[in-house]
């Protein structure tokens, strides 16, 4: 079995702050974290190869990340924590990639793997993006099922994965055939700390660093060319008006706010 | 060939774009004699914050044109995807975009379509409500593998539909089912989508729809577009258009169509299970959060007994998820649920930047903090300087003696 985790590097949440002046957000490269999602996706890809060790079957955990080249640091993260390879796409053909230029070069990156995925697994979402695309495209451009919102890894039998999924109306045990992508919700699973021999042992590990040339990407695909959607305006929200402060002592504050609750509510 | 575009003569060397610049894209470059200017690096990343930084407009990020006029112009139409429940009934947010949608529809001067994909039991006046609340026409397909909500089942559907129609635009909810079938659609159309939109706004003239969503936890506003492709899609939160009053007067044509019958679905759905904490945060009218402030957890019964009194959903912000005074289906903020309820009290929550990210749907907040200073209050309609616990018991007070 080979597993493909997809990661992003994401600012680290703590770490994000804007720029009172500039109204920018402050960010630092260094700061850059794996986004939690992800990890927890991990997390559920190296489960199964527990599972598959215990059980004697073979199974192989790819981490793949389209980034700038410090991303190599944390994809060696990853490895020390268990996965065995990784594959970073960073080229400056990828910069300026919406969710379908993304899609579009992880899919790249995915074909020339020298072995197919069984299984791609994401985070849910991206902490800095929020929008929850990646997976459910990444499904699309593979042609392959799509299971979002994974709560619980149930099982595995055979090439069958059996999941507890979220929906709109509560919960649904699925189970999907493979080849398939998966996302995981951020509570599936809580990531394994590194051991110190996958430390050691991640430090000589080779990872694949890839231009869009190497994955024979399409120019016209990727990056900044390759998004049909573009930003063509930011502006810090303006606030309709400041708080209203209720005054008083927490009887009077009280009673204010039962007559707000129901204007609120009306 | 796509890129960041420095004008040398408008640029007067203010090196403000360097210091917008989070990823070393840009730098000043000393020339002989001359004053300096700005030029991109190889690690710009195309993020556009130098282009809002510089104070003469001498910076833009081009790209490429996509396709021509003509091939734009052959696309026509807003549609709506109209969602249903499992007892059937279109959700409310699909009433809600068809109303948003209803007036972009007459600024352009075109159709307004609503999508009903459902299972053939489905109650017999979907069409009706869908048409009360805007829609010209509606294009209904009832089959049975359309009565479980199955994303790629659907996808095929709405693909197969857009490519013998090609609608200019399409909406959808951003319910767990919305936001998983409309990139599924924008994958297979190879079209743009815009995820979490709160503001909608169409050029009358090019049909450009402007699409405005928070970025960086609501910090920022993003305005997106999609120019060279269509359909222009986006998902949009329940609760922030307001639905709007049914015109039972009004008219509107039906089309029934099928579905492909190559189309099956390869997610097989083995139990189900309702949500067991009553209804998702995400869609509860009313809110009561709690935050650290709140103290101890011996101090969680009085917040559940203010959301009963209230008849509130319980949220809380991250620490107490990680203390395990909750579950995480109660966690609000950017790695927990997005709310956006008509009402929501916040008890002792002092406002870190990824808790803001959720909350910025509230109608009407009511915040509760000891500190006059904090960050909550920013994004509070009512600021309640006070003991959280000592204003929750007085409001409980009040709130019992009034029944």
């Amino acid at each position: 079995m080979h597993i493909v985790v997809c990661v992003k590097a994401v600012p680290s949440t703590t770490e994000v702050k804007m720029d009172p002046k500039t109204n920018t957000i402050v960010r630092d490269g260094r700061q850059a974290v794996v986004n939690p999602f992800d990890a927890t996706g991990l997390e559920i890809a190296l489960h199964i190869k527990d599972e598959c060790a215990a059980a004697g079957d073979p199974c192989r955990v790819t981490v793949l990340s389209m980034g700038i080249p410090d991303t190599e640091r944390l994809l060696r993260d990853c490895i020390a924590r268990g996965a065995d390879d990784g594959l970073l796409l960073s080229d400056r053909a990828f910069a300026g990639a919406d969710t379908l230029a993304t899609t579009y070069a992880l899919s790249r990156g995915i074909a020339c793997m020298d072995e197919p995925a069984d299984l791609v697994v994401c985070g849910k979402m991206a902490v800095d993006g929020d929008t929850a695309q990646i997976g459910p495209e990444l499904a699309g451009a593979l042609d392959v099922p799509c299971v979002v919102d994974v709560q619980r890894l149930h099982g595995i039998v055979g090439s069958t994965l059996a999941l507890e999924r979220a929906t709109d109306a509560g919960r649904e045990l699925v189970e999907v055939d493979l080849p398939a992508v998966i996302t995981v919700a951020k509570d599936a699973a809580q990531l394994r700390m590194p051991s110190i021999a996958g430390v050691l042992a991640a430090e000589g590990v080779p990872i694949a660093v890839k231009t869009a040339a190497d994955v024979d990407a399409d120019p016209a695909r990727t990056g900044l060319s390759g998004s049909p959607t573009q930003v063509v305006r930011s502006f810090v929200p303006e606030r309709a008006s400041e708080a209203v402060c209720v005054t008083g002592d927490a009887a009077e504050q009280a009673a204010a706010l039962v007559e707000l609750i129901e204007e609120a509510c009306r | 060939m796509s890129g960041l575009v420095i004008d040398t003569e408008r640029c007067v060397g203010c090196g403000r774009c360097v210091k917008a610049c989070a990823s070393a894209g840009v730098e000043l470059v000393r020339r002989e004699g001359a004053r300096p200017v700005a030029q991109p690096t190889g690690s710009c990343i195309f993020c556009g914050a130098c282009v809002d930084a510089c104070p003469v407009d001498a910076i833009a990020i081009e790209k490429d044109a996509g396709a021509s006029e003509a091939e734009l112009a052959s696309y026509s139409g807003i549609w709506v995807f109209a969602q249903v429940d499992d007892e059937g009934r279109v959700l409310p947010v699909a009433l809600e975009l068809l109303g948003r949608a209803r007036a972009l529809a007459d600024v352009r001067g075109c159709t307004l379509t609503a999508l009903l994909g459902e299972g053939p039991d489905a109650p017999q006046d979907n069409e009706r409500a869908l048409v009360a609340a805007g829609a010209d026409e509606v294009i209904v397909c009832r089959d049975g593998r359309l009565a479980v909500r199955d994303a790629e089942v659907f996808a095929h559907w709405v693909c197969d539909l857009a490519r013998a129609c090609r609608p200019e635009a399409i909406l959808y909810g951003a319910t767990a089912f919305g936001r998983e079938l409309a990139p599924g659609v924008a994958v297979r159309l190879q079209t743009g989508l815009t995820a979490d939109c709160t503001v909608l706004e169409l050029d009358g003239a090019t049909g450009l729809l402007q699409q405005t969503r928070p970025a960086f936890g609501g910090n920022l506003m993003a305005t997106i577009v999609c120019p060279a492709h269509r359909p222009q899609m986006a998902t949009v939160r329940p609760g922030v258009f307001a639905a709007p009053e049914p015109d039972w007067s009004r008219t509107g044509t039906v089309r029934t169509v099928s579905l492909d019958a190559a189309v099956a679905p390869r997610v097989r759905v083995l139990s189900r299970e309702a949500a067991s904490h009553g209804r998702s945060i995400a869609e509860a009218e009313r809110l009561v959060v709690v935050g650290r402030g709140i103290g101890s957890k011996k101090n969680l019964p009085l917040a559940r007994e203010l959301a009963r009194a209230l008849d509130a959903e319980i949220g809380c912000t991250r620490p107490l998820v990680e203390s395990g005074w909750l579950e995480y289906a109660h966690q609000v903020g950017q790695t927990g649920v997005s709310v956006a309820p008509k009402l929501l009290v916040s008890l002792g929550v002092s406002g870190a930047i990824q808790h803001l990210a959720g909350i910025g749907g509230a109608k009407v907040h009511i915040a509760v903090n000891d500190d006059p200073d904090a960050p909550i209050f920013g994004a509070a309609t009512y600021k309640v300087v006070g003991d959280c616990i000592e204003v929750a018991e007085a409001l409980l007070d009040k709130l019992g003696a009034q029944r």
